[in-house]
């Protein structure tokens, strides 16, 4: 739990009108950890992306990544500096082919330090990662438009779009939703692979069995604030995490 | 500088008629009407048709026009807009197009000229705290007065109003509610071109009926609107004062010919300070996830 | 290969309509290209008579022709700048902006500084660009709608300052400039520049670059989440995309010898945007056909004067509604794919 932590979350808070969306929030993230992130819908799970990522403005609090500030600044300098996310509604680019989407990410300046590239060697790399997260090589599949990509698939490409960034931190907006067991299980092994990359994962989800297969560490919101934070076994036995999933007696 | 207040009031109240009915159906159903300054005459024209043509009084005359040009712009909708909702490309260029074929088909008809005036309401003028006004142009600072106290009465307190203020806020959640957005949408509509139609019959007896007059109803309209703010009546309200007393001010103690380039200035500082308006809700594109 | 399906009404046997991509298509594809003579020709056609065409007709035409000619390509120059502007998501109601800049500038760096046309001209180009994008701006982080409002109240504000203030010569303009050599260089001079911007524009499309800007314009948040900062791409694609108006008016200004209010004319919005909407937006061949379509038209029809806008504003709105697509789509697709009848069973 040091000051550079890959990511430090410090009394976060947003109100939307008169909502509480985030309340109070803060966390430590250390390199090579899946963090899952639970709770019952509305609890503010997205919203607390949103403000790691730069898309909302928190209305006070702070975010660290590896000691250095990045409150508030915009969503593309934060995922140059290495956090990247997925999107819980896919947001693919529904006209082009389905690698054509991974060339975006692979243009960003991030990559162009890591990787270089020009014209033409992107594809490749597109064509690469995307049999990486499960699109088969040999087929058409690739080059479908992506509009017309079954959800599943789409999940994928999106997963795929934050590894193009060659991303430290990347954060999984309800990956596993819309997925069968048998995609779900396909895809727990790429998430493997990820951390013995050393990526370091946040996961929200709701589907709780496959995520606590994977995670390290879970942490539960409710209405806005943390309720619990610890290991997925000790988390679940938590009267006030109970409470929160299963309603209590009125 | 009495003068200059009283003055002042005058030309807010003006924009004020002239930009609302714009920003209304801006506000609810996110349409920019660029046909609303071709609008603006064309109820000017019935007005002045059915005063001269069909010999009716004056106010009949005004109200039938601004159901005529209401219902047509309702009509525009249902007929074009709809079909393209949500397509931000065509229902630019639609409204444009028509907005601007509207107006050029109306000079080249030769719609324009001295022939074409509106009568005032009354006639004669009356002194002011020392300042000598005439009745016209105090009826105009009724009428805008009055017409933002019922808008605000409407949206406020009635169903309809509130219906529009629901859509205007989160569509999706009032189509779950059972909020039709496309009917409210016509109406938004409708309602902004019976403004318009009011305004220009309240305006126009200034001097005459032109067709330049579209063009620059509309330039105001969309001034008015990226200064104030697009979506709110106090957006439009502060934006009208700020033009109203900026420009007598540069008016009397400069030049009056220069009274254009507040408008131009007043665009740039805004757009560099606070670019959806003084008092505009719009967030900036990060912030809509 | 698309299929459609189609019924055909009140008969035992139904068929299907099917569209499939023509041989020569999928032989000419990449380097497959150079196999053959008749696979070459196949792609080479359609831009060699473009080009050839272009440089051949100021041969041919007598005089009054070709001053058509000349403003048709101004106008389908025009036309580019909006079709490539709208492919990063901004719709522009005001190429006009950067017609009048351009052209103002060119005409008063000649006027009082007495720089020739040599200097002007890219003066004008780079200078008009460069401001109206700085100018625009602030405006790139709003809904596009935005974007199209301030387009078009800037150029008509700045056409009532200028009237009012008298400055840039006012209402009179400033004439007497010095022309260009004479109509030859003209006429090859917009044509050179026009199937510059015409190929250049289609090939940074199609690179990694334009990738990005359709990206923008597709789903702006996904770009902004990626680690791409849009709003300098969209600024880049704005300065594009406006010095080819811009250069229209620096053209113009010398073409003319006289720049002054009409710089700022609606025409300059309005025909553009027509021209691409009947042409086919996104397409840049589209806006050119288009502008090559509309624009002798118009001079066949001059007789009707102000008419002319109204005929323009009610093409823009009907194809803009029901043939969304655009003309050129149609004529590509006929020469890429053929439909026949398939019987189902």
């Amino acid at each position: 739990m040091g000051e550079d932590s890959i990511l430090r979350v410090e009394r976060l808070h947003k109100s939307f009108g008169g909502v509480q969306a985030v309340l109070n929030v803060s966390f430590n993230l250390e390199k090579g950890e899946l963090l899952g992130i639970i709770g019952p819908n509305g609890s503010g799970k997205s919203t607390l992306v949103n403000l790691i990522t730069g898309f909302v403005k928190p209305d006070s609090g702070k975010v660290f990544c590896r000691g250095k500030e990045i409150t508030g600044k915009k969503p593309y300098t934060i995922a140059n500096l290495g956090i990247a996310r997925s999107f819980q509604m896919a947001k693919a680019f529904q006209d082009l082919p389905a690698f054509k989407n991974l060339i975006i990410p692979l243009c960003a300046p991030r990559v162009q330090k890591i990787r270089g590239g020009k014209y033409g060697e992107r594809d490749d790399v597109a064509i690469d990662l995307l049999e990486e997260v499960g699109f088969e090589r040999d087929s058409a599949v690739p080059f479908k438009i992506a509009g017309s990509l079954p959800h599943g698939y789409l999940k994928r490409l999106e997963l795929a779009q934050c590894m193009a960034l060659q991303a430290d931190v990347i954060i999984l907006d309800e990956l596993f939703s819309g997925m069968s067991m048998a995609e779900v299980a396909s895809i727990l092994p790429i998430i493997e692979k990820l951390k013995t990359e050393g990526k370091t994962l946040i996961m929200i989800e709701h589907r709780l069995k496959e995520l606590f297969r994977i995670a390290h560490r879970v942490m539960v919101l409710n209405f806005g604030q943390k309720i619990a934070e610890g290991l997925p076994n000790e988390v679940m036995e938590n009267e006030g995490v109970k409470k929160a999933y299963l309603g209590s007696e009125v | 500088m009495i003068g200059m207040l009283i003055y002042g009031l005058i030309n807010s109240a003006i924009y004020i008629l002239m930009t609302i009915g714009f920003s209304l159906t801006f506000g609810i159903s996110g349409v920019a009407n660029f046909a609303y300054g071709a609008f603006y005459v064309t109820g000017a024209y019935i007005t002045w048709q059915l005063i001269n043509s069909l010999g009716l009084g004056f106010v009949i005359s005004i109200i039938i026009s601004a159901i005529i040009t209401g219902l047509f712009g309702a009509l525009l909708y249902w007929f074009v807009l709809f079909r393209i909702r949500g397509l931000l490309l065509s229902e630019i260029i639609a409204t444009f197009g028509i907005g601007m074929g509207m107006l050029e088909l109306y000079r080249s008809i030769g719609l324009s000229g001295h022939s074409y005036k509106l009568p005032t309401f009354v006639d004669g003028s009356v002194e002011v705290l020392g300042v000598y006004v005439d009745y016209q142009r105090l009826i105009i600072i009724g009428v805008a007065a009055a017409l933002i106290f019922f808008l605000w009465l409407f949206s406020h307190h009635t169903k309809m109003g509130l219906a529009f203020r629901g859509i205007a806020q989160n569509e999706h959640t009032s189509l779950a509610f059972g909020i039709e957005s496309e009917f409210t949408a016509m109406v938004s509509m409708g309602m902004g071109c019976c403004l318009a139609s009011l305004a220009a019959a309240v305006i126009i007896p200034l001097s005459l009926i032109q067709v330049e007059e579209g063009s620059n109803v509309l330039i105001l309209a969309l001034a008015v609107g990226i200064v104030g703010g697009m979506e709110s009546i106090a957006g439009v309200i502060l934006g009208s004062l700020i033009f109203g007393y900026a420009q007598i001010a540069v008016a009397t103690y400069f030049n009056p010919h220069y009274t254009v380039i507040v408008m131009l200035v007043a665009i740039l500082i805004v757009l560099v300070i606070k670019p959806s308006g003084l008092f505009g809700k719009f967030k900036e594109l990060e912030e809509r996830v | 290969m698309i299929r459609d399906l189609e019924r055909s009404k009140g008969s035992d046997t139904t068929y299907r309509k099917e569209r499939l991509d023509r041989c020569i298509k999928a032989r000419s594809d990449t380097i497959y290209a150079l196999s053959s003579y008749r696979e070459a020709l196949y792609l080479l056609f359609p831009r060699g008579v473009t080009i050839v065409g272009l440089l051949v007709l100021p041969l041919l035409l007598p005089e009054y022709w070709t001053k058509v000619l000349v403003m048709t390509c101004v106008v389908a120059l025009l036309a580019l700048s909006w079709d490539f502007i709208a492919m990063a998501g901004m719709f522009s109601l005001g190429q006009t902006l950067f017609f009048g800049v351009g052209a103002y500038l060119a005409g008063a760096l000649n006027y009082y500084l007495h720089l020739s046309p040599f200097f002007t001209i890219p003066m004008g180009t780079l200078g008009g660009a460069i401001f109206c994008t700085i100018l625009i701006l602030p405006v790139l982080r709003l809904r596009g709608i935005y974007f199209a409002m301030v387009t078009f109240v800037l150029p008509l504000l700045l056409i009532r300052i200028i009237e009012m203030t008298g400055i840039f010569g006012g209402v009179e303009g400033l004439s007497a400039l010095s022309p260009l050599p004479n109509l030859w260089v003209s006429v090859y001079l917009i044509i050179a520049v026009f199937l510059v911007c015409l190929f250049g524009y289609r090939r940074l499309m199609d690179t990694d670059y334009g990738l990005i800007l359709k990206g923008i314009k597709n789903n702006d948040l996904a770009v902004m989440s990626r680690g791409i900062n849009i709003y300098w791409y969209k600024a880049q694609a704005l300065l594009i995309g406006s010095s080819a108006a811009a250069f229209a008016g620096a053209f113009v200004t010398h073409h003319y010898r006289f720049v002054g209010l009409p710089a700022f004319s609606m025409d300059y919005t309005i025909l553009p945007i027509a021209c691409t909407v009947v042409g086919g937006p996104g397409t840049f061949v589209g806006a050119a056909f288009g502008a090559f379509l509309l624009m002798p038209l118009t001079e066949l029809l001059r007789a009707i004067g102000t008419w002319r806008v109204v005929l323009y504003s009610f093409f823009m709105v009907v194809f803009i509604i029901l043939v969304p697509e655009g003309i050129f789509h149609y004529l590509q697709r006929k020469y890429h794919q053929i439909e026949r009848l398939v019987k189902t069973e």
